[in-house]
């Protein structure tokens, strides 16, 4: 029983990393209708740069912020100058540039920072158990970390006139644009705001898995699998996906196939969706009448 | 008094599809002018034309100042509200995210004593308030349109076929409130519409477009009393 249990918290610890991640993912196939296959490379990037920022001295939520700050930029940056000529580009064209800019930045982190495996601190006691060895301080801040962020995304996109004008671009990119809406730089925020997201995913993740160029990989295959069980083009959706798979994988790899071959189970998940439900759990139906 | 909106010449193409052909025509400020014409004259393409959704070549005045190769979401916020075929609504958003986002360019305090006046002109819209707008009947989603567009306070409307496929009461009803718009807002309107009777009616000038040319324009009561024009153009 102490084991299930244990087994089930960390499933939600990980399974709000894979529910961040896939958030990052739904927020820009929204808008775009493509998958950014680089999310996890450019949230690993991102946790390199928050490891130099802490072994320069920084204190670890000043590396923290500053890091987040780097990361909007480097998303934003990203869009406007890799991803903008391709607004009218072809689908395989877009995944060409995406596989690019996976392989550039695997292989700048490794020309940058070296491939070898490296250990990232956290900044909970993770050697003190609470609630009797049931979680550790690592699991229970990272998940708190997480749920701030997810709370705070959606207040974003539910309360703020920014994040209605993002939905709103998002849903219909020709209606907005007779509003006023800038839908170019809708699309920019989206992805400095995706890539934000997945710098938080990584720095709370590497602690536990630690940190090399590839560290994001199955990470980024388990919230793939999120995303698609809650629905890829709903973002509530993909988040409660996400936290899914975390405990679908921890119980699944303790009583059912074992670590080895946890991995796998992100592809049955991915396999079965598709064929049983395409649109996810709460994939999103319009309903419209004429 | 100069006009509000001034197309000299404009021609527009899709691709290697060329739609317009040197279109002239003229809005006064707070006036009405109706384009007419069959299926595929060009009368959408010249709204796109207008709010730069479609690649121009030609003037587009905007009250003086020319406009023509402007992105859309700039000519939006020089005051130009669109209601497009389809109406541009955002199905997946309630009504009162649709208005928001109507006025979402404006920083004015205004913009909630506007939702009052919208709420004066489609009451039934604010029953749907929380509703989201695609399970709104055909009537209330053209209503929703024209209130996004009101809201963003413009100087020119353009409506794309405000009337088609509504019943012929919620017709009457949007046509009425066009009137009330125009006389208590003051804002030019460049209508395009299949029901030319309709059009004249609230309209003062009128074009008719055939194959990406005007071929007659003048007021509207005239070319709504040229036996010639109705019998040959307008089909009645």
């Amino acid at each position: 029983m102490q084991g299930l249990a244990h087994q089930l918290i960390a499933g939600i610890a990980t399974g709000g990393i894979y529910a961040s991640v896939a958030l990052a993912l739904v927020m820009i196939y929204q808008s775009t209708h493509h998958l950014n296959f680089a999310q996890g490379e450019m949230a690993t990037f991102s946790t390199y740069i928050a490891l130099t920022l802490i072994q320069a001295g920084l204190p670890y939520w000043v590396a923290f912020a500053a890091t987040l700050v780097i990361s909007f930029g480097i998303g934003v940056f990203t869009e406007r100058i890799l991803l903008r000529p391709m607004h009218n580009a072809s689908v395989l064209a877009n995944v060409g540039v995406f596989i690019g800019l996976l392989l550039v930045f695997r292989n700048a982190m490794g020309w940058m920072f070296e491939y070898t495996i490296k250990s990232f601190p956290s900044p909970f006691e993770s050697d003190t158990p609470l609630l009797g060895g049931l979680v550790s301080g690592h699991e229970l801040g990272s998940t708190a970390v997480t749920l701030v962020v997810l709370g705070l995304v959606f207040v974003f996109f539910r309360y703020t006139k920014l994040g209605l004008a993002m939905r709103a671009a998002a849903f219909n990119a020709s209606s907005s644009k007779l509003v006023g809406i800038r839908v170019g730089w809708m699309l920019a925020l989206g992805w400095g705001l995706a890539a934000t997201i997945g710098a938080i995913a990584g720095m709370m993740i590497a602690p536990v898995v630690f940190l090399e160029p590839n560290m994001m990989l199955g990470i980024l295959l388990y919230a793939f699998a999120g995303a698609l069980l809650g629905g890829i083009d709903n973002p509530g959706g993909a988040v409660i996906g996400g936290f899914a798979v975390g405990v679908i994988e921890n119980l699944g790899g303790a009583y059912l196939v074992g670590t080895e071959l946890k991995l796998t189970l992100a592809l049955v998940i991915i396999i079965c969706v598709l064929l049983v439900k395409p649109s996810g759990l709460f994939g999103r139906v319009v309903q419209s009448r004429v | 008094m100069s006009a509000l909106l001034e197309l000299r010449g404009v021609h527009a193409a899709y691709g290697q599809t060329r739609v317009l052909h040197g279109v002239d025509l003229t809005v006064e400020q707070g006036g009405v002018t109706a384009l007419l014409g069959a299926n595929g004259a060009g009368k959408t393409t010249t709204l796109r034309a207008v709010c730069g959704m479609v690649r121009t070549e030609g003037e587009v005045h905007l009250a003086g100042e020319r406009i023509e190769g402007k992105a859309t979401e700039d000519i939006a916020r020089r005051g130009v509200a669109h209601v497009p075929d389809g109406r541009g609504t955002f199905m997946e958003l309630t009504v009162e995210e649709n208005f928001r986002l109507g006025a979402y360019i404006r920083r004015d305090r205004e913009v909630e004593s506007d939702f009052e006046l919208m709420f004066g002109y489609f009451p039934r819209l604010r029953q749907r308030w929380k509703q989201q707008a695609g399970t709104l009947s055909g009537g209330e989603q053209q209503m929703l349109a024209i209130a996004r567009a009101l809201l963003l306070r413009p100087r020119l409307l353009l409506l794309d076929e405000p009337s088609f496929g509504l019943a012929p009461l919620i017709v009457q009803d949007i046509f009425t409130i066009l009137r009330r718009v125009r006389e208590a807002q003051g804002v030019g309107i460049l209508i395009v519409e299949q029901n030319a009777n309709l059009a004249l009616d609230v309209a003062d000038r009128a074009y008719l477009l055939e194959t990406g040319r005007i071929v007659v324009s003048g007021p509207a009561h005239e070319i709504r009393e040229d036996e010639q024009i109705r019998r040959s153009y307008l089909g009645y």
